[in-house]
């Protein structure tokens, strides 16, 4: 057993984030998951939302994904984001303004995503702050 | 004579601009092609998981998904053909289209009809050329493509598949043709078939020790599979278009040396052919010269 979990943030283009944490926290459909060394392997589709990932020595990373889901096994935790970005790549202002465009959408559930989308970001860069 | 020459000059000097633009367009391409091969690279990791996520998926529950059901009677195929927005790349679109080329053929004698759709100017194109219907074409993206794009492409095809028999619009398969990037000199065109899906590829057996967990799924086995297969689809797709994009670079790369291996040659044969000019022509000033003088001493010792 390795002594921390190894994690690998990947987006479809790129890989975000990847090595050792502590603790990693999503959000998945049926609600926040937190994962810590030795849980039972699990796949887990992930909403529109941040997830936190607890590094041993610095404070760890936030980033926002766009859906995708979880996989755990073994201790190796790996999110899949076909869009995911961390909080220090990630523009406040640019953010606010998407969900104040986004809450002007017309069509009820593209506004919602695109609401969600924006808020994940926005609440990315409030926790890593 | 003294007119050739200028003519032969003229057509180095156009020969030598020629063979600079060729150059140029060869050393980008070069420096493209790395940066290609960096995003397949990149790429990579994400394709890797989500298989890995879909063949557990796979081995641990039923299969049982419209991604993955085989229509009993096929009636229509969609074809994505993958081709570049520019040309000076050779054969590279033109062998591409043949390989669908002849796919259309083979599924038109098992009694489908074909739908096309195409990604690259190039092959838009060609159909609109010859008058024949193409579904939709996205272009403009063909040596940089986003996963935005992949996406978009995914969704529509995977739209048109999901729809019942008989209705307007619906395929029953989805194939792709695009170009393999096998190396710097050697892209070979491929066909393959995207849906409905065969889970689990064979590219990487997962090794003895490589023994899928029992995984939970949450919510729940179909929904993941739900999540899962889409996404699959436009990855596959996304490592279609970043395969022929390294090989559409690849191929221009190689057009344009020898574009400038002949520009090369053609300097040479003209610079030959020019100094022969001038060196007749001189040859002949000479012999005028002599002549002349000749003539002249002749007149003058006649005259004595």
């Amino acid at each position: 057993m390795a002594d921390f979990l190894q994690v690998e943030l990947v987006a479809a283009d790129r890989t975000v984030w990847s090595g050792e944490a502590t603790m990693v926290i999503a959000r998945t459909v049926d609600g926040d998951v937190g994962v810590l060394r030795g849980h039972a392997p699990m796949l887990s589709l992930l909403t529109q939302a941040t997830v936190e990932i607890t590094e041993p020595e610095s404070g760890g990373v936030v980033a926002a994904v766009e859906g995708g889901f979880i996989s755990v096994a073994n201790d190796r935790v790996s999110i899949l984001s076909e869009r995911a970005v961390l909080a220090e790549e990630i523009d406040v202002t640019a953010a606010r303004q998407d969900l104040e465009a986004a809450s002007a959408i017309e069509d009820p559930e593209e506004s919602a995503a695109a609401v969600r989308s924006a808020e994940a970001r926005i609440r990315a860069v409030e926790k890593a702050g | 004579m003294a007119v050739s020459l200028r003519e032969y000059r003229a057509r180095i000097r156009s020969t030598e601009s020629m063979k600079k633009i060729t150059r140029a367009m060869e050393l980008i391409a070069a420096s493209r092609i790395i940066k290609a091969q960096q995003r397949a690279q990149a790429a990579a990791p994400y394709a890797r998981e989500l298989t890995r996520a879909v063949s557990a998926v796979a081995t641990f529950s039923n299969v049982d998904h419209p991604l993955t059901k085989e229509e009993e009677d096929p009636k229509r195929a969609a074809v994505l053909i993958v081709t570049s927005d520019r040309g000076l790349a050779g054969a590279y679109s033109s062998s591409v289209l043949k390989e669908a080329e002849r796919l259309v053929e083979r599924l038109r004698d098992e009694g489908k009809e074909v739908d096309l759709y195409i990604s690259g100017r190039k092959g838009e194109a060609y159909f609109k050329f010859r008058n024949r219907p193409v579904v939709r074409a996205w272009t403009g993206f063909s040596d940089q493509p986003s996963y935005d794009v992949a996406a978009e492409i995914g969704a529509a095809l995977i739209e048109s598949f999901l729809k019942e028999q008989g209705e307007e619009g619906d395929v029953d398969e989805v194939h792709v043709v695009y170009t393999r990037f096998r190396s710097m000199l050697v892209q070979e065109p491929t066909a393959v078939r995207l849906l409905p899906l065969e889970v689990i590829e064979g590219e990487e057996a997962p090794s003895g020790s490589d023994v899928l967990p029992l995984y939970e799924f949450e919510p729940s086995p179909e929904a993941v599979l739900d999540g899962l297969l889409p996404q699959y689809v436009q990855s596959r797709i996304f490592f279609a278009l970043l395969q022929a994009a390294a090989s559409e670079l690849a191929a221009r790369q190689k057009a344009m040396k020898s574009a400038t291996d002949n520009a090369d040659e053609l300097i040479k044969k003209y610079t030959r052919i020019a100094n022969q000019a001038r060196q007749a022509g001189i040859t002949q000033e000479i012999s005028e010269i002599v002549g002349g003088v000749n003539a002249l001493a002749d007149a003058n010792a006649g005259s004595e």
